[in-house]
């Protein structure tokens, strides 16, 4: 598989499936790992760094759902390439600032990564459509399994997996849910919501990962502890966190569609959808407000001709090094204005 | 308006900065913003935080000794490590432990695995965490200068110490 295949083709956690995909855009697991003895990526010197580069990529094809992965090598991509796996979510941005002997492992479906150096020698993840930690659980606990029989990994019987950051050591594990709360946001809710998760020991992010602003109405919500819980305990946890967070989501929809403000919120839909039909030029962020009222109209039946997965993909395609790669060119922030415009106007009148 | 910075591209991202009580505005491109947030993200680091949390309540004296304590493996120092807040390799966590344990317990409510292993050996896992808890229990008796209970969980461990061997 070329990079450039990935253009063509919508990754499995954007297809707009699975359980509650109402709400829940995707579940994501990641687990941390590090290789015995080998010094770690941030501390390693060159020599080290190959040798553990190198011992990690030998494996790679051995390995169950890895056998047909491509390995991107980070050193060797352009910036505009870095930054298109950052907005695919197949990597981290701070994996894509340092490059030397660093990795990435991308299947076909994109629903298996690995970032190899990254913070620990492999950062592998799973992503589902949907609320799906369960099967994410189910394919990620194989492929580690997998990797185990051919890499020795670093672990202690009293502190689980070694990480580089102690505020990952234990199982290494991260179970996220990406959320879209339109309702809790416009009845002024989330506040509240969001306070609760953080006092359970959970983080809220926004769509595009760490460090970022919460914007469209999605909020991605992952666990913070890994010592002292089994991996399933903490993946039962989340699940009935997130359970929660959907009945009050769904109960904030219902309200606003009851009380008398059907027509106000059918207007702002409609209005929405009209301006992403019809604008020339337009900024990443109005495109994201826009499209969350446009997911919404779809959820609600009030927007009938265009289908979820659609709009879950133009969340991604519109980002500037996606924008960038489909023209093959660099683009300014005002070409890309422009050119996001027709994308998003070609996109809406196909459906 | 053209970036403070490179003075190159437009500047698109209005920022106010605030050292010393001493107000700074800067009016930055995308590109120079994202590698100042970078910087500062940088600035104030998880280093800092953790760093603290390892030693909070220990004597100066004693943080002074530590910070020369090196992982035989990786030659990380302890000092590295709280300038970092990143260890250097797997080894470090014996060499560091007196420190570690009480961070973990701070950042996790809890000292002890109880996820998966990759040996599949869940059952000696299991008894080691027992094993883990008496020896935890009899720190806090002997504190407490309860020596006959103290005594008792000594002779419970020992056996099951003896059996763990078998």
């Amino acid at each position: 598989m070329r990079l450039d295949d990935l253009l063509n083709h919508t990754s499995e956690w954007l297809k707009g499936t699975g359980p509650h995909s109402d709400i829940v855009i995707s579940s994501r697991i990641r687990l941390a790992r590090n290789l015995d003895k080998f010094a770690f990526p941030h501390w390693a010197n060159k020599k080290q760094s190959e040798e553990a580069l190198e011992t990690i990529e030998e494996v790679i094809p051995k390995v169950d759902y890895l056998k047909q992965a491509t390995v991107f090598h980070l050193a060797e991509l352009d910036s505009i390439d870095k930054q298109f796996l950052v907005e695919r979510h197949l990597m981290s941005l701070e994996h894509a600032q340092k490059t030397n002997h660093k990795a990435v492992a991308v299947d076909d479906e994109e629903i298996v990564a690995i970032m190899l150096n990254e913070e620990d020698h492999l950062r592998m993840q799973v992503m589902q459509s949907g609320f799906n930690l369960f099967e994410a659980r189910n394919i990620i606990n194989k492929l580690d399994d997998s990797l185990s029989k051919e890499l020795s990994f670093a672990f202690s019987q009293d502190l689980g997996y070694l990480t580089a950051c102690p505020t990952n050591t234990g199982t290494g594990m991260r179970g996220s849910v990406m959320l879209h709360l339109p309702a809790l946001v416009m009845a002024r809710q989330i506040d509240r919501v969001l306070s609760a998760i953080s006092k359970l020991s959970f983080t809220t992010r926004g769509l595009y990962g760490e460090g970022t602003q919460a914007s469209g109405n999605f909020f991605q919500i992952s666990n913070q502890v890994s010592l002292g819980h089994s991996e399933d305990e903490v993946i039962e946890s989340i699940n009935s966190i997130i359970r929660q967070i959907i009945q009050q989501e769904n109960q904030a929809r219902e309200i606003m569609l009851s009380r008398n403000n059907r027509s106000m919120l059918e207007d702002r839909i409609s209005r929405s959808l009209g301006i992403l039909k019809s604008a020339h030029i337009i900024s990443s962020q109005e495109t994201i407000e826009l499209l969350s009222l446009v997911r919404l109209g779809c959820d609600l039946g009030m927007v009938k001709d265009i289908n979820r997965s659609r709009i879950n993909e133009l969340f991604i395609i519109i980002q500037p090094a996606h924008l960038q790669k489909i023209e093959n060119k660099k683009l300014s922030m005002q070409e890309r204005d422009i050119k996001r415009a027709e994308l998003i106007r070609n996109k809406l009148s196909l459906s | 308006m053209l970036c403070d910075i490179c003075g190159k591209n437009p500047a698109t991202v209005h920022l106010t900065e605030i050292i010393d009580e001493q107000m700074n505005e800067l009016h930055l491109c995308e590109e120079c913003a994202r590698q100042k947030s970078a910087q500062m993200e940088q600035q104030f680091g998880l280093s800092d935080l953790l760093g603290g949390m390892a030693e909070f309540g220990k004597p100066e004296k004693e943080i002074g000794a530590a910070s020369s304590i090196k992982c035989a493996n990786c030659g990380l120092t302890y000092a590295d490590f709280r300038k970092m807040g990143r260890l250097g390799c797997g080894e470090c966590y014996q060499a560091f432990k007196k420190y570690l344990l009480p961070l973990l317990k701070r950042i996790h409510g809890s000292s002890q695995h109880l996820g998966k292993s990759p040996f599949k050996v869940a059952k000696v896992v299991k008894k080691k965490s027992d094993l883990q808890e008496l020896r935890d229990k009899l720190q806090k008796v002997i504190e407490e200068e309860a020596f006959e209970e103290a005594a008792r969980i000594r002779d419970e461990i020992k056996e099951l110490e003896k059996k763990e061997k078998k």
